[in-house]
């Protein structure tokens, strides 16, 4: 059996077929699937213009409510989110392809062309910083510009977008269709500075004296090392660093043709790490995960897709130690046994005395979660973090320091792209409101 | 299984399902596959003057996504030589003799063209003829067609020219482009008509191109009105038809109707308001003569529910149920009924009721994120409205409110004899 290609999952849709879906579309009132959508879209709305032929106004009428429209369209969840709660799950089953409806409407104008679809607003003259080129800080540039401030992104990579650019598994969305948006919002009149780390090329003080307000959208760091006897064996490594190889070097430089591959964790990005580890031709490949099916937090059809790409889901089965003498041979694992939820709500395990066992791999891919950016957030004055090292905002993004706002990962603790727009875009408004009361 | 049987003034067919004279009438070829197919009838692509066709000639109606909901066309009378058509005709007769084979006619004006025109159509082997007095483009400038079907009088003349030769049933064909179809009906019998037949298309311009701006069917960048027929024109055909058969100078007589019938529930309809034969066109322009299948075995299997033997037993029994509007009875109260395990919560009701008709369904965002709907009855005036833009089969049902009222049309409540039940708008201008 041949691996299963990069292609994109979710293609696009031809006109005729667009056409027969948005007419499908019955126009509710009070649309459950614009409420499920973090940036609240208006659904019912775009694809109303769809069916008229008003593609113009329904690709509008999605980025004034989500500049990354057409990145989200691809990556979003639709399944949890628009598509979830849509009428006609009820009535036929099938809802409404709300996702590639939004690619249909806003490719021919963000990835396709660089349409410009807004114009500046009038300027204000203040200036605001931005730390960080993701999803968040580029919605919330982009808001900002619209209203006339100034927004100047510094971004540490060579290229924005954050995990848009670097993390999205490469079959929902590629590389340069991430970058085509970015240079499609910057049309729009925000300006990117990458290579430039705030702190290494330019120093936070400067941003928080020279603009007058700044936005911190700097996501999380990579997959911390999960401590284990072994680890520093060649063929262990973050599963992120992995991804972002694989996105932006030709797949044959990366393959992984006859390797065995060990994932570890249960996330949605443990199942793109073991999803991509298929398509680059590993012959076996393990998703380790210390608790059970029902418990994993990836979204259901995720595992569903790692199924059929006939990963093998190693279920409470703990990491011990990795194996091998300069490079990794073997993966040892305990079983776990299942408790009660504890105070998280998540069941408690306990590992199983006598159950180990290893699995024979040539790569291990930490997905065990990223870690929080601990240091940098707390070197800025006044900036608060919960427990669980995520930065405290009040509900129109700020944090404790007046001045500074903040959303995304950094804030969530991390959650998927459109959420991060949408707290890009409450920020940029919580900032206007700061501005124009000053 | 029920007898489909017809006999429409003389003329007789093995079923109520005849091709209308149009495009797909248009060779002998295309009539006997027909026939093969199971249509009981055909009337024949109109025989007349020569005539040259634009090429561009059809145009389409199309609605969210559905094709041709109605269509139109400025094609002419048949452009093939008279003697190749008299030819096939017969050569078809020969083959079927059992099905029913009506030969449409116009020509100009003239009682010696019409007695030479139905000569050769009969000497053809033609079962009947039907007089074309409805085409609303092209021919009409030439003043045949709706030209003459538009002027009773014209319609009585020729029709009256006809019979003075026909040997065979003859059905006058009539426009709906006129104010009131009885009057043409009227003539068409005064002239000795043995049936009509109706309604032949409806002047149209189907639509603009918004990048040319030329109307459709584009002809090297200019148009022309057409006829429109296919499914949007049922209503208006339903309306004339049901107007003739209730007509008491026509009622009774054959009629064939036409106008946008594409399935049996279609031709029980036009049967019901007094049809003995159906005509089709589009269905078949859209997809092909193997549409008569379903609609012998569905028409049938209905009359055997129905428990009835002939298309007889169930012809014109609605007519005597469209009346006017004054004997309605103003007492009838109906409400809305919403089945709420059935809803999905669309809001698509209470959008409708709120904006478009009478405020009388409430919603509310329930704790599942849908909208909940609910009637509020003192409200509502029972228009039917939610229940029409309802998505789901059966959710929204009109249930009817016992009321101590007794029956009381506007004739009885003008003149003193009835008495209103309670009306919604009481309760909230009171």
């Amino acid at each position: 059996m041949s691996a299963p290609s990069f292609d994109e999952i979710k293609r696009p849709l031809p006109k005729d077929e667009a056409l027969t879906e948005a007419n499908r579309c019955l126009f509710c009132y009070d649309a459950p699937c614009m409420r499920a959508c973090p940036t609240h879209i208006d659904v019912p709305g775009f694809i109303k213009k769809i069916a008229t032929g008003n593609l113009r106004g329904s690709a509008r009428m999605i980025l004034e409510s989500n500049i990354l429209g057409a990145s989200c369209a691809r990556v979003c969840p639709t399944e949890e989110l628009c598509e979830g709660a849509c009428v006609l799950n009820d009535l036929h089953h099938k809802p409404i392809d709300i996702g590639r409806l939004q690619r249909y409407a806003t490719d021919p104008f963000v990835i396709d062309a660089h349409t410009p679809l807004f114009a500046p607003g009038a300027a204000t003259g203040r200036k605001v910083a931005l730390i960080g080129g993701g999803p968040a800080s580029l919605a919330c540039a982009a808001e900002l510009g619209r209203r006339g401030h100034t927004a100047i992104v510094f971004e540490a990579a060579p290229l924005a977008g954050g995990l848009n650019s670097y993390g999205v598994a490469d079959y929902k969305m590629r590389h340069e269709t991430a970058l085509r948006e970015i240079a499609w919002v910057e049309q729009c009149g925000v300006e990117i500075r990458c290579n430039t780390a705030v702190g290494r090329d330019v120093s936070l003080d400067s941003l928080l004296t020279d603009y007058d307000a700044v936005f911190v959208g700097v996501g999380l760091g990579g997959v911390p090392p999960l401590g284990l006897p072994g680890e520093e064996l060649s063929g262990v490594r973050d599963v992120l660093d992995f991804i972002a190889e694989l996105k932006t070097r030709p797949k044959a430089d990366v393959s992984l043709a006859g390797k065995r591959v060990a994932v570890i964790g249960g996330g949605n990005t443990a199942i793109d790490g073991v999803t991509q580890a298929v398509r680059l031709g590993a012959a076996k490949v393990h998703l380790v995960y210390r608790r059970g099916r029902d418990e994993m937090p990836a979204y259901e059809h995720e595992i569903e897709l790692a199924r059929k790409d006939g990963v093998d889901l190693v279920l409470q089965a703990q990491p011990v130690a990795i194996e091998g003498s300069t490079h990794v041979t073997g993966l040892r694992c305990v079983q776990t046994r299942l408790g009660e939820p504890g105070a998280d709500g998540r069941r408690a395990f306990e590992t199983v005395p006598g159950s180990e066992f290893t699995l024979a791999v040539d790569v291990v891919l930490r997905a065990s979660g990223q870690e929080k950016r601990r240091g940098f957030l707390s070197g800025i004055p006044g900036l608060a973090l919960d427990k669980g090292g995520r930065v405290i905002v009040d509900d129109t993004g700020r944090t404790g320091n007046p001045k500074v706002f903040a959303g995304g990962d950094c804030v969530s603790g991390g959650k998927e792209v459109v959420n991060a727009v949408a707290d890009g875009k409450k920020a940029a408004l919580g900032i206007d409101a700061l501005l124009k009361g000053n | 299984m029920a007898d489909l049987r017809v006999n429409i003034a003389g003329i007789s067919s093995p079923n109520p399902f005849w091709l209308a004279s149009a495009p797909p009438t248009n060779t002998g070829d295309q009539i006997k596959r027909a026939f093969d197919a199971g249509w009981g009838g055909a009337v024949w692509k109109t025989l007349g003057e020569p005539i040259v066709n634009t090429w561009s000639r059809y145009s389409a109606m199309d609605l969210n996504g559905q094709k041709i909901a109605g269509l139109n066309n400025i094609e002419l009378i048949t452009d093939r030589p008279l003697s190749v058509n008299l030819r096939e005709i017969t050569e078809v007769k020969k083959q079927y003799p059992h099905h029913a084979v009506i030969v449409s006619l116009m020509v100009e004006a003239k009682r010696e063209a019409w007695h030479t025109i139905v000569k050769q159509a009969e000497d053809a082997g033609a079962d009947g003829l039907e007089l074309n007095f409805g085409c609303p483009h092209g021919m009409s400038e030439r003043g045949m067609g709706a030209a003459v079907g538009q002027v009773p009088d014209y319609t009585c003349q020729i029709t009256t020219w006809v019979k003075e030769v026909a040997r065979t049933p003859v059905l006058v064909k009539l426009t709906p482009n006129i104010t009131d179809i009885r009057y043409a009906a009227r003539a068409a019998f005064q002239g000795g008509a043995d049936g009509v037949s109706l309604i032949n298309t409806i002047n149209s311009i189907t639509g603009v191109d918004l990048d040319t701006f030329t109307p459709r069917p584009a002809v090297a960048g200019k148009s022309s009105h057409g006829g429109y027929c296919g499914p949007a024109v049922k209503p208006i055909a339903l309306n004339m038809l049901a107007a003739i058969a209730a007509d008491p100078a026509t009622a009774g007589k054959p009629i064939s109707g036409i106008g946008g019938i594409s399935t049996w529930r279609d031709a029980a309809e036009f049967l019901l308001l007094g049809a003995t034969t159906v005509q089709v066109c589009t269905a078949v322009m859209h997809y092909g003569f193997r549409i008569v299948e379903d609609m012998i075995d569905g028409l049938s299997n209905y009359l055997d529910e129905k428990g009835m033997q002939t298309i007889y037993d169930l012809r014109g029994k609605s007519v005597e149920r469209v009346r006017d509007w004054k004997e309605l009875d103003l007492n009838y109260v109906v409400n809305a009924s919403i089945d709420q395990d059935k809803c999905i919560g669309c809001g698509l009701c209470y959008t409708a009721c709120n904006d478009g008709a009478h405020q009388a369904i409430g919603a509310v965002r329930a704790d599942n994120g849908r909208t909940k709907v609910h009637v509020i009855e003192d409200a509502c005036v029972g228009c039917n409205l939610c229940s029409l833009v309802c998505p789901v089969q059966g959710c929204i049902t009109m249930k009817q409110i016992p009321t101590d009222a007794g029956h009381c049309s506007w004739e009885q409540h003008t003149s003193g004899t009835g008495k209103l039940a309670p009306r919604p708008q009481d309760k909230h201008f009171h």
